[in-house]
């Protein structure tokens, strides 16, 4: 299945080959001699799981990391990628997940930063010609925008064109994508798809690191599966399905489908919202979850899933509206809704979730102190003792309770802060993308703790955009659009289809 | 189910804490730097010079502790000084006035307090950063105090009340009593209460411990408010060691009270840091100082020595944190 593939004799000379690409960390082999081609005009999948190696690939490709070992060939002559000036001659760039755009300038600005056109006069800027320099370019990848528009005024799908359009002036002919659509709405990704497709036609390559198996099958030509830094396979998609791909990333058998034990009859009611509106924009929120439900809350990004999860929990001011928790009317901030017993598992787990210097230990008892210390007095060792319970009953990976929590993948991270409100004794979570960035084998490590938890009694509000989730895991499901409840979808109306058709704007 | 460690291979935390090491560092260097002027100089280690030393580093101390806490918040309160100029000037007015040096302390205590929790409600309530909130209050308190002074000087106050800052007890400077009292209520708080252990939390990530169930604005009115209270208690010392008060006492106890914190290891950044580094971070500060007076070094010579010294040590804790990360 691998190298012997027949296409590869009558492919062209690879754009970028790259041979025993080894990179190591303190600790850690980063990349171990990873081999594969990039041809023109193909779109080159990217699989691994956290911490294969993706993002060390990556950093070696556009020159930020060196790599200790290997050579790379761009169309068949060796060349040294050794600075990010040097991938850039070579025509690679990389798009990552967080932009690297100053939101102040505008797109023109933006797209020839550091090499702007000169003006007539020495140390002036042609803004003539950076308008129509900018806007032939946004031209070529079909982006219809002013050039002149600021970008802290554009939205993420936009900003990333902006990016593309970036590199496109710098005649790359290799682009990365880091997760492209990991916050695009489905109208943007088929844009993104649009484009890729028409910079394909143009023989660019794209070398694509996606989490989602639909776009791998939807767009890749190729895939390469990486696995604790090191290159399992090259593969066609009509080669292989979803669960041997899953396997390869893996390393053994997951079940994809996540397992729940679904109730017959729900408990009590156990929260209620009624006519809840916010200023961060949404209105008239009637929702009940009842103990011993997982209830879905989906829609597209934007469309006021997190805001519904923060006003419940306190952490944004209410307009009007009434939130009812285990029979008494709760408003105030999140101290008063955690002291009630919910709980709010943030979709930024690193910057909201986590006091990522602070130890697991310290993170796991944080939301529990008053509960374990009533005396108010904090004991260190007490406090080890509970993360150490948690740490086995989640079966967090960490050399210690007194680890940094940090360090730990982003799976065992999620579990930290899942632990924190199982410490505090929550019957309410709020799980806000549970599964961002977490790895195939944690993601139903984290759906079967769900599903203890409300077997046990808890109730769970989970908003996803993954909506096979949502299918899989939720009782039933509310679906949100511009800031309101679109419908409701019982258990046997759980469809994708159904909740894409409620979550979509109707132009 | 497996665990999910690939890749990410992370190495044990080393059997001292970080902050153990840090602490042992500081200890090590006060403990050089004795030694050093031991050697250099003849009066160093007699016990009277020993003495002051550990007097003058109190009254830093009590000022630098309390902002210690504001610090692990990722706060800063730059009033303390003008805070301990006006509630000294209160506090010695009442004296005058009422000739109750019981009621004296109370007023200057609860003028800081006041001050601190005035701090704290433009932090929490207004919103405002805690730089710009505690600098405009600087100039507010020091207005106050000019303005109340016009200009005079308090002296001449009984000798009861003079103990507190002159006095001694068994041998001891009775400020060296005191401040092993606040060390250990200090690091008891820090270290061994839940709401030492939320503010640490604040520090690390005031989102995350908000969102976790922390009720940050309460935390940090108290942790201004201390912080307020402690210099209304360097206040009282000050005042009673002096035997009198001015308006302008206040403007050199600032900058050294942050120097001893930053010196003691405790993060602009917030979450990192220990009252009791601190201590030790006032007490080398102390000892150059008193070094360089015993080699006869002009004074002129000490902001830059002190400036250096803390360039040095926040730059060696950078250092030792990134390596551990």
């Amino acid at each position: 299945m691998s190298d012997a593939l027949p296409i590869e004799v009558t492919l062209p000379t690879p754009l970028l080959e790259l041979r025993g690409i080894s990179k190591e960390f303190p600790g850690v082999k980063a990349l171990d001699d990873v081999s594969f081609a990039i041809y023109p005009g193909e779109v080159h999948m990217l699989l691994g799981e956290n911490g294969a190696g993706k993002s060390s690939l990556m950093k070696v490709l556009c020159g930020a990391y060196r790599a200790d070992a290997g050579e790379f060939y761009h169309k068949g002559e060796r060349v040294a990628i050794s600075s990010t000036a040097d991938a850039q001659k070579l025509g690679i760039a990389v798009i990552f997940q967080e932009f690297s755009l100053v939101p102040y300038l505008d797109i023109a600005q933006n797209i020839f930063l550091g090499r702007e056109p000169k003006g007539r006069i020495p140390g002036t800027i042609d803004r003539r010609r950076i308008l129509a320099d900018a806007r032939r370019v946004l031209d070529t990848i079909g982006f219809d925008i002013d050039p002149s528009t600021t970008v802290d005024k554009l939205g993420v799908a936009q900003q990333q064109m902006v990016e593309i359009a970036k590199a496109i002036s710098q005649n790359a002919r290799i682009l990365v994508m880091d997760e492209p659509t990991a916050a695009l709405s489905d109208r943007e990704t088929e844009l993104l798809f649009a484009l890729i497709a028409r910079l394909k036609g143009d023989g660019v390559a794209i070398v694509y690191i996606s989490h989602r198996m639909a776009e791998v099958f939807a767009l890749g030509d190729r895939i390469t599966v990486l696995r604790d830094g090191r290159r399992i396979d090259g593969v066609r998609p009509a080669d292989v399905t979803p669960d041997q791909l899953v396997r390869m990333m893996v390393g053994r058998n997951v079940d994809m489908t996540y397992p729940r034990n679904f109730a017959d009859k729900p408990g009590e009611v156990l929260l209620e919202v009624k006519g809840l509106t916010a200023p961060t924009g949404i209105f008239d929120i009637n929702i009940e979850v009842r103990r011993g439900e997982i209830v879905g809350l989906c829609g597209l990004v934007g469309s006021g899933r997190s805001e519904v999860a923060r006003a419940i929990f306190g952490a944004d001011p209410v307009t009007s509206g009434e939130i009812i928790f285990d029979g008494k009317t709760i408003s105030g901030e999140p101290d008063l809704a955690a002291r009630r017993g919910i709980a709010l598992i943030p979709e930024s787990r690193k910057s909201e979730g986590l006091a990522l210097l602070r130890s697991v230990s310290d993170n796991l008892v944080v939301s529990a102190l008053k509960k374990l210390f009533p005396s108010g007095l904090f004991d260190q060792r007490s406090a080890q003792r509970t993360a150490d319970g948690l740490i086995r009953q989640l079966r967090i990976a960490t050399p210690s309770a007194r680890q940094t929590v940090g360090l730990l993948s982003g799976g065992n991270q999620q579990k930290v802060v899942i632990g924190k409100w199982l410490a505090a004794g929550s019957k309410l979570f709020i799980f806000d993308e549970p599964t961002r960035g977490i790895d195939i084998g944690a993601k139903s490590e984290i759906f079967a703790l769900i599903d203890r938890l409300v077997a046990d009694g808890a109730a769970a509000l989970m908003i996803s955009s993954e909506q096979i989730e949502i299918c899989h895991v939720c009782d039933r499901a509310y679906v949100m659009r511009e800031g309101r409840i679109a419908g409701h979808l019982t258990r046997s109306e759980l469809t994708e289809e159904n909740i894409v058709r409620l979550g979509m704007h109707h132009a | 189910m497996t665990d999910i460690t690939k890749g990410a291979i992370v190495p044990p935390r080393s059997f001292l804490s970080q902050d153990a090491v840090q602490l042992f560092y500081r200890l090590l260097a006060a403990l050089l730097i004795c030694a050093v002027l031991a050697v250099l100089s003849d009066s160093f280690l007699s016990l009277g010079n020993i003495l002051n030393v550990l007097r003058q580093a109190s009254l830093t101390f009590f000022i630098a502790s309390g902002l210690t806490l504001v610090v692990l918040t990722a706060g800063l309160d730059l009033s303390v000084g003008a805070n301990v100029a006006l509630s000294a000037c209160i506090a010695g007015t009442i004296i005058h006035k009422t000739g109750s040096p019981a009621l004296g302390i109370l007023t200057g205590l609860a003028c800081g307090g006041i001050v601190g929790l005035l701090n704290g409600i433009m932090v929490t309530a207004l919103r405002i950063p805690s730089f710009i909130a505690t600098y405009g209050m600087l100039w507010v308190l020091n207005g106050l105090t000019y303005w109340y002074m016009a200009g005079e000087t308090l002296h001449g106050f009984p000798a009861g009340f003079r103990q507190i800052g002159s006095g001694y007890l068994f041998g001891l400077p009775i400020p060296v009593y005191l401040l092993l009292v606040f060390l250990g209520i200090g690091t008891l708080f820090a270290q061994r209460t839940i709401w030492g252990q939320e503010i640490y939390a604040i520090g690390a990530n005031p989102v995350a411990a908000r969102l976790s169930g922390i009720p940050v604005a309460r935390r940090l009115l108290l942790v201004y408010a201390v912080s307020g209270t402690m210099a209304g208690l360097a206040s009282i010392i000050f005042l009673s060691r002096l035997n009198s008060a001015e308006a302008d006492i206040g403007e050199s106890l600032t900058l050294p009270a942050i120097a001893a914190v930053l010196i003691g290891g405790t993060s602009l950044f917030g979450g990192v840091g220990t009252v009791f580094g601190t201590f030790i971070g006032a007490l080398i500060l102390t000892l150059v100082l008193n070094g360089m007076n015993l080699l006869s070094v002009s004074a002129n010579w000490q902001p830059l020595v002190t400036g250096i010294i803390v360039i040095l040590a926040v730059w060696l804790d950078m250092k030792t944190r990134r390596r551990a990360q």
